[in-house]
Order: structure tokens, then C-alpha cells, then sequence
């Protein structure tokens, strides 16, 4: 995308001489690298700092000894961290977390925009449309407001529907069995609409010539969308896919933290909580960080093993 | 040319208009739900009476939330942050974009590089946090604008809507003895305004929805903006915010759930207000962005 060649003509008086080489350029179009230098010193200090800053991880950081003096540990934080007598726990909310929402949440958008591309109504299709991206906008703490709203056991719209089916209310947001369902569905109440345009822009993208063909030809909608549309969205599908199991550790912090209560810790604690929790309230900064590490490794090669079975069996991949 | 449906044809594009009404009944459901109960009278809330309509149409609870001085001083704060935040996002997009807008800039392609590394690997927490507070920036309204200052994913747009204005107009300006810092803001700028409003609503909704950097960094009660305010009034309802309503309540008829409620109603009109311009902008990008990956 920035390797591409752009169109705009480009001035004469900065094309031609070879002879000044690159100081002459620069000095020439200073102007254009002082306006670069706030935004490049943000990048480096804002983003690549705190990237350095995991060093930590292998350190016993100290605040006030800094990252330069605090001692370094190798891998004491992640054998400590790998002996944690709740680490089973916190994997195992995280993973299947993480499952549920490749197995639910993911084919959702896929299942909207399907819906949505066989709707001949072109009116009624932009009013669904604009209907199912409002919620996109709305941020967790707002989301969580409604569901909080809609599951409370004394006004909830729920719990009067429970109760007029005679049975007794439930407090939803305070029992561990239910979260991962809370989870899940808020997530795809918020997301789907909006997630459902990638996979739209790649049906918008199939040659409409495939379709005139199929017609002729004498294929029913049925078939047009098994042999065509479902082939066209393949690969928007196998990249996003690889890109979510390359997250699978990181569920959406956000989320996650503001529906955890002490009620639902057991099936709800992750490992993007627990290191909040750890590290931010506790002060155990280099554990935490590596805690991040750890995660960031596991999605690093699960992303390459999973990139590779998809360009064995599919041929799409990200590299 | 009209070609004949087959009955299955006919039976699926019925069960797909249902299924796409129903969806959009679930989307809508809890909002409708929300607002009936927050204009609804406390007795008919907590006698669970309300479902999607009002019931004892009445404006108590906005009126208490209103009178509410930790309510305006959330909401002061998230517009202070909305405005600077943005104003200072607008001006790292322009500055930054624009130099690398141009093709024939040497080292453009490394600077690219140096920059889109940083949306593969993320900052992690932790050291971010660390930052943030090595800098002094904890308990100010600083942390929540200037680690967020510029997002390269809206940088990238603004190069991309960059690019397609013609280049001799700036040569020409050049030529004329203009200086580079006029030419983006008397010349870039006014040919830019789709892209400017486009990102000027991307980076201002962002701010006002965020409340991650606030419960990171902002300990300070005074401190905190609309959406942190929002979540301790919901989630721990025992602590001062709700005591603060509930001082004030004795001459009036509400519940915290009605106070609640239009709390949330009030934090979610101003995206309400702009979706429809935000919409469609927000398309643009997220259809930009997809072609992008």
C-alpha cells in the first residue's frame, strides 16, 4: 500500500539533479522533515519505548533504580508465573473465551453480510444497515450500561420476561455460570454490524461477469452463492481468521474488565485482567510484563502454524 | 428481465427479511428499554412495569442528573478532552501526513516502515503505563490526549487523500515563494476537507468513548471523565456517586436504577447526534482499512 507508486506528477525541480545526493535533498525540502519530526518523536517515545521498556520482564524492576539500574533476573518472573497455582484457571478462561468467540462471534458478520448481499430491497437494506453499526459507536462502559440495564433483577427486561413465564429472577451479572455467555453476546451485539463491512466490501468485490455465467448457465441463487459468493469471501475470511488466532490471547481488555466482578472471577478472570489487576493495582511490574510477553510469544507462533495449515489447505495466508 | 422464483427461492427471502428484522429488533431493544425506563415514575420502575414505553411519562430523573455537580464535572472534562484531544490528534495527522504524502521524499519508505511496525506490535501495558507516569502525567488530564496523540491508521488515510491532490499546485505555490507550513494550511488544508471531517469525527468519538486510559492513569475522582464516572455509578453503587444522588433525592420520587439509566441515556445522545454524519464517513474508513489489510 505505500510501496505503490504514486500518480501525482512529480516536480521537476526536485527531479533532476543526481548530483547533490541526499544532504542537498534534504536540505532543500527541510521544511517537510521539520514538520516530521513531532510526529516521528511521538512514535519513538509513545510506541517504541514502552516496546524497549519489556525488557523489564527479565529485570527486578525497581522504580526507582529505573530501567537502567534494577537488577536483572533472566526467566525468574516467568517460571514464577508458569508455577502459579492459578494459572490454569486464568489460561483456561482465556482459551475458551477465545474459543467461543471464533466458534460464535467471528462467523456472525460473515452471516449478516451474507443475509444482507442477498437482499433485494435496496431500502430496507440501508436501513438494517444503519441500524446494526450504531452500536459500533457506543463505547464498553455504555454497552455494559444497557446490559446491566436490561439483566438487572429488579427492572431488567429479562427478569420480567422470566417472571411472566413464571419462573424466578436471576441475578445474570452476578453468577460465574453465566458471564462467558454475557461476554460473548454483548461482544457480538456491539461488533457484528460493523464487522459484517469488510466481508461486504469483499462480496462487492466478486466480477459481476461470474454471476452473469452462472445465469446463463442456469445456476439457481443457491448455487450461485456456493460456487461464487462463498469462494469471493474466502479469502477476507482465512485473513481475518489467521489475524483473530493470532490474538487469541488478548480478548479485549476493555471488555472484559468492566463485566468482571469478585462473583465471576472463576470463569471470567483472564490474563489481560489478571495483569491489570497484578500489575497495575498490585505493582508487580516486571511479572505482568511478562505476562505480556508470554502472550505476545503464543500469538506469534500461533500465527505462523495457523498461516501455514491455511496456505496448505485453502492457499490464502497473510505472508 | 425478470426471471421467476422458485418457491424455496421466495421461502428463503422471506425467512432472510425476518431474520434481519429480528436482528435489528435486537440491536434496538435494549436502547428503547433504557430510555422507556428513564423517562417511566420510580413506582412503576421498580415494580418492573416498564418494558419499551414510558410508563408516568416524566423527566425527574434527567432533571436530577442534571442538578448532579460530579455528573457536569465528568462531562466538562470529557469535552475538555474531546476538544484538545482532537485538536492536537488534527494537527500530528496533518503534519505528519503530509511531508510523507510525498512520493519523491527520500526516506519515505523507511519512515513508513518505522511507523506501520508500530500497529503490528503494540506497546504493552505495563511499560506504556510506566511511561505515562515516568513522564509525570499521572492524575492529568495530559495522559488521556498526548499517549494517544496520533494514530497511524488515520495517518495513513490522510496520506492517501493527500496523494490524490494535484502536486503542481504545490509546485506552484513554491515557485511563488510560499513557505511549506503555509502551503499545508492555506493550500493542502482547504482542498481536505472531507478527509479532515472524517478524522476529526474518528479521533472525537474515540475520545469521548474511551475510559481505558482514565482508569489507567486518573486516580483522582475529580479527574475523571464521563465514561469512568459512568462505570463506577453502575458497577459500585454503594461509593459516594450514588450517595451524592441519594442526599438530593429525599424530596423527590427516584431510584438509583432510573438515575442510572438517564446517566446512561445522557452519555450515549452525543453519538446518537452525530451518527448519522459519522456513519457514513466511518464507512469510508473501515472500507478503506479493509482494503488496506
Amino acid at each position: 500500500m505505500i510501496t505503490q507508486n504514486s500518480t501525482t506528477a512529480v516536480p521537476k525541480a526536485l527531479q533532476e539533479p543526481k548530483s547533490g545526493g541526499l544532504m542537498k535533498f534534504i536540505l532543500r525540502n527541510k521544511a517537510l522533515y521539520i514538520m516530521l519530526i513531532p510526529g516521528l518523536l511521538y512514535f519513538l517515545v509513545f510506541k517504541y519505548f514502552p516496546l524497549a521498556g519489556s525488557v523489564i520482564a527479565f529485570q527486578d524492576f525497581n522504580i526507582f533504580k529505573g530501567f537502567w539500574g534494577s537488577d536483572w533476573v533472566g526467566l525468574k518472573w516467568f517460571e514464577q508465573f508458569l508455577s502459579y497455582p492459578n494459572l490454569l484457571r486464568l489460561l483456561k478462561n482465556t482459551l475458551i473465551i477465545s474459543l467461543y468467540q471464533i466458534v460464535f462471534t467471528f462467523p456472525a458478520p460473515i452471516l449478516l453480510a451474507i443475509l444482507l448481499n442477498e437482499l433485494r430491497m435496496q431500502r430496507f437494506k440501508r436501513v438494517v444497515q444503519t441500524i446494526v453499526y450504531l452500536p459500533h459507536f457506543l463505547s464498553w462502559t455504555i454497552v455494559f450500561g444497557f446490559v446491566y440495564m436490561l439483566l438487572s433483577v429488579q427492572t431488567g427486561f429479562v427478569n420480567q420476561a422470566i417472571e411472566a413465564l413464571g419462573g424466578d429472577p436471576v441475578n445474570f451479572l452476578q453468577k460465574a455460570e453465566y458471564f462467558r455467555t454475557i461476554i460473548i453476546s454483548s461482544g457480538i451485539w456491539k461488533e457484528m454490524g460493523w464487522s459484517a463491512i469488510i466481508f461486504l466490501a469483499a462480496i462487492a468485490g466478486i466480477s459481476p461477469a461470474l454471476y452473469e455465467a452462472a445465469k446463463i448457465d442456469g445456476a439457481s441463487r443457491f448455487k450461485q452463492f456456493i460456487h461464487i459468493t462463498l469462494p469471493g469471501m474466502l479469502p477476507a475470511i482465512m485473513i481475518l481468521l489467521l489475524l483473530k488466532i493470532g490474538h487469541i490471547l488478548d480478548l479485549g481488555f476493555e471488555q472484559i474488565y468492566l463485566f468482571l466482578n469478585p462473583l465471576t472471577l472463576s470463569s471470567g478472570d483472564v490474563l489481560d485482567t489478571y495483569a491489570y489487576r497484578v500489575g497495575i493495582l498490585g505493582g508487580k511490574y516486571s511479572l505482568t510484563t511478562a505476562i505480556g510477553l508470554f502472550k505476545s510469544i503464543i500469538g506469534l507462533l500461533l500465527l505462523v502454524v495457523a498461516n501455514r495449515a491455511s496456505k496448505a489447505t485453502t492457499g490464502e495466508g497473510l505472508y | 428481465m425478470k426471471i421467476k422464483q422458485s418457491l424455496g427461492e421466495r421461502i428463503f427471502d422471506l425467512f432472510n427479511i425476518l431474520l434481519l428484522l429480528l436482528t435489528c429488533a435486537a440491536v434496538l431493544l435494549p436502547l428503547i428499554h433504557v430510555i422507556a425506563g428513564s423517562l417511566s415514575t420510580t413506582n412503576a420502575l421498580i415494580h418492573s412495569e416498564v418494558m419499551f414505553w414510558p410508563v408516568g411519562f416524566n423527566f425527574d430523573n434527567y432533571v436530577l442528573v442534571f442538578q448532579n455537580e460530579t455528573f457536569w464535572r465528568a462531562f466538562g472534562i470529557t469535552v475538555f478532552v474531546v476538544v484538545v484531544g482532537t485538536v492536537i490528534n488534527m494537527a500530528f495527522t496533518i503534519f505528519t501526513g503530509y511531508p510523507l504524502s510525498k512520493s519523491y521524499l527520500k526516506g519515505r519508505q523507511g519512515i513508513m516502515l518505522f511507523i506501520i511496525f508500530t500497529m503490528i506490535f503494540q506497546a504493552p501495558m505495563i511499560p506504556a503505563y510506566l511511561l505515562v507516569k515516568e513522564l509525570g502525567m499521572m492524575n492529568s488530564l495530559w495522559a488521556l490526549i498526548i499517549p494517544g496523540a496520533l494514530s497511524a491508521f488515520n495517518m495513513i488515510l490522510c496520506i492517501t487523500f493527500f496523494r490524490g491532490l494535484p502536486e503542481e499546485l504545490f509546485e506552484a505555490a513554491r515557485v511563488d515563494g510560499m513557505s511549506e507550513y503555509n502551503i499545508v494550511t492555506k493550500i493542502a488544508l482547504p482542498l481536505s476537507l472531507p478527509i479532515i471531517v472524517t478524522l476529526t469525527l474518528f479521533y472525537s468519538v474515540a475520545h469521548w468513548n474511551n475510559y481505558y486510559s482514565a482508569l489507567l492513569y486518573i486516580n483522582d475522582a475529580d479527574l475523571r471523565p464521563l465514561q469512568l464516572y459512568l462505570y463506577n455509578l453502575l458497577a459500585q453503587y454503594d461509593t459516594s456517586d450514588s450517595q451524592s444522588y441519594m442526599t438530593s433525592t429525599v424530596t423527590w420520587d427516584v431510584s438509583p436504577q432510573g438515575l442510572q439509566m438517564a446517566t446512561i441515556i445522557v452519555a450515549t445522545v452525543p453519538i446518537l447526534l452525530v451518527y448519522p454524519f459519522v456513519q457514513k464517513h466511518f464507512i469510508k474508513g473501515a472500507m478503506l482499512g479493509s482494503l488496506k489489510e
